[in-house]
């Protein structure tokens, strides 16, 4: 049963990974690319840690529990580190003076 | 006659100087516990040899950098502040699931250039802190659809948006949250 809800929960990461990756390639400029680059990994990243957090905790003990909480301290230093890191690169962007892509500049 | 003076000038310096001795105990004794949480979660082995050496290493850290975990001038506050994060953050969870699916949506659309409008809002905030600005900074690029591009030390908030949709909301009821938080 716990093997079932962490595997869907895996799966439903490895999705949203795949959504972020297919986004990476059809948004149109480095700046709407930031969003499915940025975004998307971090949900990917929950579901797929919390599912194998899930599948290590399964059997109680203490070893696994520590090692299930140390995975939700990777899931809490990413949601700290990597909205910053988007904000690093988009800032990066702004200064070297990288026009934003509009529509009403594209037609 | 020179002397009182001298002492009215004087007696606010020693008033004022004896919080800091006992805001860096505190601030020293709050990562002392935390570094030493983190240290038994991340050993794994609690004999008395490895127990020890965390003790030392969180004391030898805490004592070098307690000053820059907890800057507050308010240690009083600042548990309950963390209470009240702590019930922020399932909130903010949902609203990344939900903005996520809609990242999702336009992701796999095939009509992809139709449905974005990029376009980069500005907006003041309220919020004066600089943990507050963080956060709310940070939930701002959390939640798909929206990048805090910069923040001013006014308060002032440029935000990339993939399409008006996207930007509507903000600042809207996250930073209301936030404030809530923050209590500013």
């Amino acid at each position: 049963m716990i093997n079932w809800l962490s595997a869907i929960l895996v799966i439903g990461g490895l999705i949203f990974f795949f959504g972020g990756s297919i986004g990476i390639i059809r948004f149109p400029d480095f700046y709407s690319r930031l969003h499915p680059a940025g975004k998307l990994d971090t949900a990917g990243q929950l579901f797929t840690m919390s599912g194998i957090a899930l599948y290590i905790a399964q059997d109680a003990s203490l070893h696994t529990f520590l090692t299930a909480a140390k995975i939700v301290l990777i899931v809490i230093f990413i949601y700290i580190t990597s909205p910053t890191a988007t904000h690093a690169i988009i800032d990066a962007g702004v200064r070297a003076g990288l026009k934003p892509w509009t529509k009403e500049g594209q037609s | 006659m020179d002397p009182s003076p001298k002492r009215d000038n004087g007696s606010p310096d020693t008033s004022v100087g004896a919080p800091p001795s006992a805001r860096r105990n505190t601030t020293f004794f709050l990562s002392f516990i935390i570094c030493f949480i983190l240290w038994l979660i991340f050993s794994g082995r609690f004999d008395a040899f490895h127990i020890t050496l965390g003790l030392i290493s969180s004391a030898i850290v805490s004592f070098l950098s307690g000053d820059l975990l907890f800057t507050a001038s308010r240690p009083k506050g600042i548990l309950r502040m963390w209470v009240r994060l702590a019930w922020y953050i399932p909130w903010l969870l949902y609203q990344v699931f939900l903005a996520n699916l809609q990242v999702m949506y336009l992701t796999f659309h095939p009509r992809l250039i139709d449905k974005i409008d990029p376009q980069i809002i500005e907006f003041e905030s309220r919020l004066k802190g600089d943990y507050s600005r963080t956060t709310f900074a940070n939930s701002i690029t959390l939640t798909p659809g929206t990048i805090t591009v910069n923040v001013t030390v006014l308060g002032r908030f440029s935000v990339h948006c993939i399409n008006t949709k996207a930007g509507e909301p903000l600042p809207g009821e996250m930073e209301k949250r936030i404030a809530e938080v923050f209590r500013e």
